[in-house]
């Protein structure tokens, strides 16, 4: 691990502490937060595949209605007759909140006159398997704005998953050691100063008493010689 | 917010939308497909629905709008049968996320 380059202070362990102190409260928040989008995700990814194998079935087997009603009608009349829907729909777009990550809810708004009225030809020219197939795509029509709406928020979350793993990650394995370590390092520093401190102020005070000693002993040698 | 859906994709695949009201944007080639798309885009659309066909020819719009919460760009069979990418990017999301498959092992 990489200590950070700091100054051997006091002041600076303080800092590097608090900042230890909130990483550490960081990391497990983080951690939270990815349990549960996990959590989440995995109800959400599970429906996701449900929805949509049935779905592609679904639109498989409404091609193949296509595909015989076009087989008995004319490419231009097919076209005639789907080209001016009876339906419009719109899409009511909302957001949702999912541990902070948001994802849209779709619910859409059918105009139409009625239920039964969505063919929009006269069956004069059209065949049976025609009508068959519309009702089918009109059928599969909640399905398809669910799975939208499932699918881009399973999207959404997986994103943000891999982000916050990423950050956890990063907390656990990097920064939070990293400031321990520099911690540490601090702590050995100012710790071994403290040591050499004191082994000069008794160094000193050796050589002090030295002194003292010598200084008596001449004045004695002094006092005795005159 | 008031939003519409689009469907994209070739001319077989798409026409059978059309009476749902959906709004449909017939396009085959790489070109078609990206200047459609991205007026789609920048436009009203609340989903986009794309045969998997024209879905592969454009990876980096698809990209650009991963973020986002609209438009969600989702794949949908073509006429000509699944080519499985809206399953595997259902995988895909799974691996990002767990790290693992873990939904698909029973195949």
């Amino acid at each position: 691990m990489a200590l950070i380059n700091v100054n051997p202070t006091r002041m600076e362990m303080t800092r590097l502490k608090k900042r230890l102190a909130t990483s550490i409260r960081g990391h497990k928040l983080l951690k939270d937060k990815r349990d549960d989008l996990m959590k989440k995700f995995l109800d959400l990814v599970r429906k996701n595949k449900e929805l949509r194998e049935q779905v592609e079935k679904e639109i498989s087997d409404i091609y193949g209605g296509f595909v015989v009603a076009s087989a008995v009608m004319s490419p231009q009349m097919l076209e005639e007759a789907l080209m001016l829907p009876k339906q419009s729909i719109d899409l009511e777009v909302g957001e949702r909140n999912v541990m902070s990550v948001t994802v849209p809810s779709f619910e859409f708004i059918a105009s139409e006159n009625s239920d039964s009225d969505i063919y929009s030809y006269g069956f004069v020219s059209t065949s049976g398997e025609l009508d068959d197939s519309v009702a089918a795509v009109k059928n599969v029509l909640p399905h398809l704005l669910e799975l939208a709406q499932i699918e881009k928020s399973a999207q959404m979350i997986a994103e943000e998953i891999e982000r916050t793993r990423r950050r956890v990650n990063a907390l656990e394995y990097v920064q939070i050691p990293d400031l321990q370590e520099t911690i540490k390092y601090i702590k050995m520093k100012l710790d071994e100063n403290e040591r050499g401190n004191l082994a000069r102020l008794m160094k000193i005070k050796d050589m002090m008493v030295e002194q003292a000693m010598e200084a008596k002993r001449q004045n004695s040698t002094n006092t005795y010689s005159s | 917010m008031r939003k519409k859906i689009a469907v994209v994709g070739d001319k077989g695949s798409v026409l059978g939308f059309k009476s749902v009201g959906f709004e449909v944007f017939m396009a085959t080639t790489q070109q078609e497909i990206q200047d459609v798309m991205h007026t789609l885009c920048k436009g009203d659309y609340g989903i986009i629905f794309i045969t998997e066909q024209a879905y592969v020819q454009i990876p980096e719009i698809i990209d650009e709008y991963k973020e986002s919460p609209t438009p969600a760009i989702i794949p949908i069979p073509g006429k000509d049968g699944s080519l499985g990418i809206g399953i595997k990017n259902v995988k895909k999301n799974v691996e990002r996320a767990v790290g693992a498959d873990i939904l698909f092992n029973e195949d």
